[in-house]
């Protein structure tokens, strides 16, 4: 510890063993003890403790005093646990008795601090840093406490009782843990005897008839499997299962979201020979109701070794729903269904029809699970992709009132359904997953025609056509292309003609968020296609473009930036212009951006209009390209006086891109690349310096530099640290003093740090440029800003300088009251 | 009480409710989907429509071809449109006492009604009702006459002509009663026979029932109805909705214990959703006049036409659509969206709370303003001079066969970049297009039907539990279309009753209590014993005196006093003659202390029980199902004891002077059983 610290602590614990000064906030009791952690990671704490005793005496001072607060009586407790982790630093404190007047019956255990949450949140805490080393277990046992953090285990406080069931376990692993690990048997006469009493209690728990002491035992047992890896986990397992088998007896099953955690958590720690743990998987399964057991099979699908039998089994469960759905909704027993032989079983027909809400809640769940597993290395193989796609359109048909089934479940499950945007958005994100697949021909065709039926119909809400065109987008791109022809496949082509003039429409809707997603989605299929001839000629013969033009005009700004961004890509595949004069068109779209740029008032779009500059630029977008330096000049000149720190971000951005074309590259940021000087040719970087200078990117570059919003200063710094590397690594012709406006710059520049940054630069001569670049410690800024926005104050000398500050200990002022 | 059922259109109902001693006719709506099978009446003429040929059976015949035209494949007559008239030979309509009306769309057939029965009841109907009633009327009318047809066809209306001809001509029902359209003097005189209610007002009919109008949320003016006496209460449920558009919310407390609710006026098209149609109208209306289209929206002139309007004041703007005339084409169109300002006490509470500021509550007034928004009696006048395409024009009729519409239709017809929107649900609109065809032009169906749907009556039945449901047969089971949407019927217990036109149903409760009112005179000398807490007793002797269905007990006349003197006290008079007062006894007969009593000989007994002579002997006492039985063997009597009632069974009558119970059983029925 510095000895300004150590300076400053006696007073600081006299301050917090005072009742009659405010307390600090919690934060900095928080930053205190984080500090006393790392203090004590890194040397002794007996040391520290002897050097200031003024921390064993706030110890005591709390136990002694009655009205101390509860914040510092929690504080206490933890500050104690920190030290005492260390066993020699145990042994100091417990010669003072001082750990059982904390942790034991006769400190604020038994007292009235008891009833705040926070002090027992501070004793559990405490206890879970100091039960570190075999003497804390004798301590922990000596003083009774592992009674104590038992009925903490149902405290009203839910994070009181989560720690007390994590504290539990750490402490059955420290007791385990040890030399004699291997060798300790199942039946437990040669466990410890904490250990034996930690266990004896959960066995208690899981035999109660009370469902919240089995859920307690559960999530006990559930950290333990989770986080310690000893061997003894085993034998622990080989004890408690058959109890944690008893429960499945039971109907209702007790706690069973509880047990398919704990199950789930042996099962990854296991090894996978147990063939115990495998059968009590597959009777969880069978008992379970159907919406209990998703979550259980889908655990079980993800494990890496597991027999197939059980496999089968958990995706049985999850396929069942969809199973029912498809046989309901059957007009005529058709192809096999999901599961042969056991579909529609009665179980899940039961739960789909018994309410909406169980109906909606079990299908949304089982969808879901699906479309996790779909994508997962380990997910059951053969994978039913053609089922699956029938049972995604059937459950949409269903939910949109176009499927007309004949049977009766059929025919009730169509009235729970109808109109359920809950379970359309779920079949829409899953159908979505499974474009990842393929399928028969005549079903992909369906997928599109319920898709299309999705996006045209008025009923669809915003919400729902939303995931309609994602999946649409989906399926789109995973459509197959014609072998030996780079273009579209006549499906698809027809498709489009189809989903065009729905575009269309979805474009002029009065509802904002459809016109938004409507512009994201020919965003991204313009992304893809736009190089395609069939869906050129398709897009250039709708209306869609000149529409989305008109977007740009829109009175929600979200749809306005998404129509920056749409049209932005449409202009870069050569989409925007008619055919009869492209030039005119194109020139108005630029100019109409940067209107945009300059007078939006809200952000969205102005970002937008600088992500698609950027864009252009780098692209080499043709009108940009035809003259790029009038082009940067009016973007930079607008972004530069912009609120948002985004768009000047962006700005930054779009200045690197230029600057790179008229430098080349920045150097490759791979680690074992040679580092080799890549200085530009003299001649071309003198033109381009006069080119910089012309379009005032260093103007806008320095602003930046000072800017208020850290992110663009660094911005800036990095952009300034490439150029000063490309244009004056070392000695160059110029020297520094050469021009004469260098000094009234670097003092303007001295202004603009200071905050005043109403003076112009005024132009800058490029020899005047490389002075600059050279005389600013540009390196020594980008630390800076590297740093953190508080590391000036995150010192442990100013957290207690701010303490003592706080309740006027430091300050002159004591005596201000007289 | 009876239910005769008029109409077979569940939404332009016309139904006759006998109850107590009164008719009285619930709406009476007009079915006009009987103009589609004519021909549309051009304002211009149209050489395409007089030029149809004929229409001649299979063999040739072609008798009819002056009657009938054939229209791509469709056969229309060509006659002046005619309507289906509520059933009249169901029941005498001139005994109708009064008719109710719900909403302005359900007044059409009014003048049929009270010109031509003999009606001689009033009508009552809400302000708004009958003036909008009145300007849909006069449209209809004016629609009609301005394009005055010489030839009528009747021809074909011959039952066994009818049998020969193509669908839909042949199935048609009750042809023979469609008739054409009123006249303005028949809708004046039929309008002068209304009375005005509003929300609330309780109308006393014969004194026999009251009458209320509740706000229903579909329209301005537009009501439900509570028939209630004291002891019965039917609701009239017709046209109700619970969105929030323009008009005043539905009051659904009222509704709560009613013994029969009569269930009409759902939405026609359950399965569209009025705010998605609203989107869908103008994402299709923006889109055809960004490409330089016209959007025709045939419309009623009032109505859902007011929240387009403000729909589209919001919308156009945004959609860049500023420039766009909308023009509203109606020889009421000035008088409907003048009437809609100044009726604010009818309105939504926001559009009130507009008047005060002072706003029009609507705003369609700022768009006539800014003359975005142009309206013409007609397109014939300044409205040739004004017109600019690309526009919008609402306009009627809504079936397509009369009115501006169809000039509209056959101007902009053949060109694709122009869409007919429908929006009014009462008629098909692949029927209203029929004699148009071939279009090229874009025709968009969104229905805008703001009445109540499954889910929403399913809520409100939950809601106001009548015990009995009644409703159009048309409700009680899916639409023919989807028969497996079992969720697009009405769901409640016990089923809902349903009827069909032509129908008499008889409603299942019967009247059991009639409220009896107590002179105050007769009141007052009422002496009323507490029995048990709450509950008081006392022997009533009076003459009822019933007229104007009312029932009231008057105290009985005098005996006539023996003409004893001038002295006679008044005071003394008015003292009732029951001055001491007998016991009044109530409640279950204590067996034992009963037969304890029989069988002592006093001439004062304890009550309850008064026996005049000596005991009886030889008594024996039998248990059964409801009672019991005391057997006085030797006076051969029989005395029944039950839980309410008391029989005394004997041959002689010195018998039943000897045990007299006076006992007013306590059960909830009250009857009184007196033993003499």
């Amino acid at each position: 510890m510095d000895p300004e610290c150590s300076r400053l602590l006696p007073a600081l614990c006299a301050v917090l063993a005072d009742p009659r000064q405010p307390v600090a906030d919690d934060t900095c009791l928080e930053k205190l003890l984080d500090w006393f952690t790392a203090v004590t990671e890194a040397g002794s704490s007996l040391l520290l403790l002897q050097e200031n005793p003024c921390l064993v005496e706030l110890l005591f001072h709390v136990l002694k005093s009655q009205d101390l607060s509860s914040r510092i009586l929690s504080f206490s407790l933890r500050l104690a646990g920190i030290f005492a982790a260390q066993e020699n630093c145990f042994q100091y404190l417990q010669q003072g008795e001082l750990l059982p007047m904390l942790f034991g019956e006769v400190g604020p255990l038994g007292g009235a601090a008891w009833t705040a949450p926070a002090v027992r949140s501070g004793w559990i805490q405490g206890l879970r840093t100091l039960a570190q080393h075999p003497s804390a277990l004798h301590f922990l046992a000596a003083c009774g406490a592992v009674d104590t953090i038992f009925s903490l285990q149902g405290d009203p406080s839910l994070f009181v009782a989560s720690a007390a069931g994590q504290l539990l376990v750490h402490i059955l692993d420290l007791a385990m843990r040890g030399p004699a690990e291997g060798r300790r048997s199942p039946q437990a006469c040669d466990w410890p005897a904490c250990a034996q009493k930690i266990v004896g209690h959960i066995e208690d728990s899981l035999c109660s008839t009370a469902i919240p002491q089995v859920t307690q035992a559960l999530s006990v047992l559930t950290t333990a499997f989770g986080h310690c890896h000893g061997l003894w986990t085993q034998g622990l397992w080989v004890r408690l299962s058959p109890l944690v088998a008893r429960l499945l007896e039971k109907d209702p099953v007790p706690a069973s979201h509880s047990l398919v955690d704990l199950l789930l958590s042996v099962a990854r720690s296991a090894p996978s020979s147990d063939r115990g743990l495998w059968e009590t998987l597959a009777q969880t399964l069978s008992h379970l109701s159907p919406t209990q057991a998703g979550p259980l099979a889908l655990g079980i699908l993800k494990l890496q070794d597991c027999p197939q039998a059980l496999r089968t089994q958990a995706f049985g469960i999850l396929l069942q729903p969809l199973a029912c759905v498809l046989e309901a909704a059957a007009q005529a027993p058709g192809p096999p269904g999901l599961l042969e032989g056991a579909a529609g079983d009665s179980m899940t027909v039961d739960t789909l029809l018994s309410s909406k809400s169980a109906c909606v809640g079990l299908l949304c769940c089982a969808l879901a699970h699906l479309g996790l597993l779909q994508p997962l290395p380990q997910r059951p193989s053969p994978w039913p992709q053609a089922p699956l796609l029938g049972a995604a359109v059937t459950i949409l048909r269903l939910c949109s009132g176009s499927a007309a089934p004949t049977s009766d479940v059929g025919g009730r499950l169509c009235a729970i359904l109808v109109g359920c945007g809950r379970v359309q958005r779920a079949a829409l994100d899953f159908l979505g997953a499974l474009s990842q697949g393929t399928g028969p021909q005549e079903l992909v065709t369906q997928v599109f025609s319920v898709l299309l039926e999705y996006l045209v119909s008025p009923e669809s809400s915003s919400m729902v056509l939303k995931k309609a065109f994602q999946a649409t987008l989906r399926w789109l791109l995973s459509s197959p292309k014609t072998p030996g022809c780079c273009d579209l496949d006549p499906h698809t082509q027809l498709f489009l003609t189809e989903l065009l003039p729905v575009l269309q429409k979805r474009l002029c809707s009065p509802c904002w968020e459809v016109r938004d997603s409507g512009l994201e989605f020919l965003t991204q299929m313009t992304r893809h296609w736009g190089g395609q001839a069939g869906f050129r000629q398709a897009l250039l013969a709708s209306e869609v473009p000149e529409l989305t033009k008109q977007l740009l005009r829109d009175p929600e700004s979200y749809v306005r930036a998404s129509a920056v961004t749409a049209t932005g890509q449409l202009s870069s595949w050569g989409l925007c212009a008619s055919p009869e004069c492209p030039g005119a068109q194109q020139e108005s779209l630029l100019v109409e951006l940067l209107h945009i740029l300059s007078t939006d008032s809200e952000g969205f779009p102005r970002r937008a209009v600088m992500q698609v500059f950027t864009e252009w630029l780098r692209d080499g977008h043709a009108d940009v390209a035809e003259d790029a330096e009038r082009f940067v000049a009016g973007v930079l000149q607008a972004a530069s006086r912009d609120l948002d720190w985004e768009v000047r971000a962006q700005g930054l951005e779009l200045a690197l891109v230029f600057l790179e074309q008229l430098l080349g590259q920045r150097g490759s940021h791979c680690p074992y690349a040679v580092a080799l000087p890549e200085t530009a040719p003299p001649g071309v970087l003198a033109q381009a310096l006069q080119v910089l200078c012309r379009v005032q990117l260093f103007e806008f570059a320095f602003r930046a530099l000072f800017d208020c919003d850290r992110p663009v200063a660094q911005k800036s710094c990095d952009l300034l640290l490439f150029l000063r590397a490309k244009a004056a690594p070392c000695g160059s012709p110029q020297e520094a003093g050469d021009s004469p406006n260098v000094a009234s710059v670097e003092a303007t520049l001295q202004r603009w740090q200071a905050g005043e940054q109403g003076q112009p630069l005024g132009y800058l001569e490029p020899g005047a440029v490389v002075a600059l670049l050279r005389s600013v410690d540009l390196e020594g800024l980008r630390d800076t800003l590297a740093e953190s926005s508080d590391h000036v104050e995150k010192s442990p000398q100013s957290l207690l300088q701010d303490m003592l500050a706080a309740v006027g200990v430091l300050g002159e002022n004591e005596a201000d009251c007289y | 009480m009876k239910l005769y059922c008029l109409s077979g259109h569940p939404t332009l109902p016309c139904n006759v409710l006998k109850f107590k001693s009164t008719t009285i006719m619930l709406d009476c709506g007009l079915d006009m989907t009987s103009t589609l099978n004519f021909l549309p009446l051009p304002l211009v003429q149209s050489p395409r429509l007089s030029n149809l040929p004929g229409w001649s059976l299979k063999d040739g015949n072609a008798f009819l071809d002056k009657e009938l035209k054939e229209c791509s494949g469709h056969v229309f007559v060509d006659s002046v449109p005619e309507f289906c008239l509520p059933e009249t030979e169901l029941i005498d309509l001139s005994t109708v006492d009064v008719i109710l009306i719900s909403n302005y769309h359900c007044m059409m057939a009014l003048p049929y009604i009270t010109e031509h029965t003999g009606f001689t009841g009033t009508v009552y109907a809400t302000e708004p009702s009958v003036q909008i009633g009145r300007l849909l009327m006069e449209e209809l009318v004016n629609f009609i006459e301005r394009v005055p047809k010489a030839q009528s066809a009747s021809l074909w209306k011959n039952k066994d002509i009818q049998r020969l001809l193509p669908s839909p001509l042949k199935d048609a029902v009750e042809v023979s009663t469609w008739r054409r359209c009123y006249t303005m003097q028949e809708v004046n005189s039929a309008l002068s026979k209304i009375q005005l209610v509003g929300y609330s007002q309780k109308i006393e009919l014969f004194g026999a029932v009251q009458v209320t109008p509740l706000s229903s949320g579909y329209a301005l003016g537009s009501s439900n109805w509570i028939i209630q006496s004291h002891y019965e209460k039917v609701s009239y449920v017709s046209g109700s909705s619970l969105l929030t558009t323009h008009p005043q919310p539905m009051d659904q407390a009222s509704l709560k214990n009613s013994d029969v609710l009569i269930l009409t006026g759902l939405t026609q098209i359950p399965t569209a959703n009025p705010d998605s149609m609203v989107g869908e109208f103008c994402s299709n209306l923006s889109q055809t006049v960004r490409n330089g289209g016209n959007v025709l929206v045939p419309c009623y002139p009032s109505g859902v036409i007011y929240d387009l309007l403000e729909c589209l004041y919001q919308y156009i703007d945004s959609a860049g659509l500023s420039s766009i005339p909308f023009y509203f084409i109606s020889p009421v169109a000035n008088s409907s969206l003048e009437f809609s300002q100044i009726f604010a006490e009818w309105l939504c509470h926001n559009k009130q709370t507009k008047v005060y500021l002072p706003e029009p509550p609507f705003p369609h007034a700022e768009l006539i303003q800014t003359n975005k928004l142009k309206h013409y009696p007609s397109i014939h006048g300044d409205f040739s001079n004004d017109f600019r395409q690309p526009c919008v024009v609402f306009t009627g009729h809504p079936s397509l066969r009369f009115g501006d519409v169809v000039h509209f239709m056959e101007l902009w017809g053949k060109s694709s970049l122009n869409t007919v929107i429908f929006t009014e649900p009462d008629f098909s609109y692949l029927e209203a297009l029929a004699p148009y065809q071939p279009l090229a032009m874009k025709c968009i169906y969104c229905p805008i039907d703001t009445r109540l749907n499954f889910i929403q009556v399913s809520k409100l039945l939950k809601e106001v539990q009548p015990l009995h449901v009644v409703c159009p047969e048309q409700y009680t089971q899916p639409p023919p279309a989807q028969s497996h949407r079992i969720d697009l019927m009405i769901d409640c217990q016990p089923p809902a009753m349903s009827y069909r036109r032509a129908e008499v149903l008889a409603l299942p409760f019967k009247r059991r209590y009639e409220k009896i009112e107590i002179m105050p005179e007769l009141a007052d000398s009422l002496v009323p014993m507490e029995i048990k807490p709450g509950v008081s007793l006392a022997t009533v002797s009076a003459v009822l005196h019933t007229k104007d269905n009312k029932h009231i007990l008057q105290p009985p006349p005098r005996p006539a006093q023996p003409t004893g003197g001038k002295k006679r006290k008044r005071a003394s008079d008015d003292i009732p003659d029951c001055k001491v007062l007998k016991p009044l006894l109530s409640g279950s007969i204590p067996v034992e202390q009963f037969v304890q009593t029989l069988e002592k000989s006093t001439q004062h007994p304890p009550v309850p029980f008064l026996l005049e002579q000596h005991g009886f002997s030889d008594i024996k006492v039998e248990d059964t199902a409801k009672g019991h039985i005391v057997l006085l063997q030797e006076a051969e009597t029989l005395i029944q004891i039950e839980e309410d009632s008391t029989h005394i069974i004997c041959d002689n009558d010195e018998m039943l002077r000897m045990i007299r119970i006076p006992r007013i059983p306590l059960s909830s029925k009250l009857r009184c059983l007196c033993l003499k």
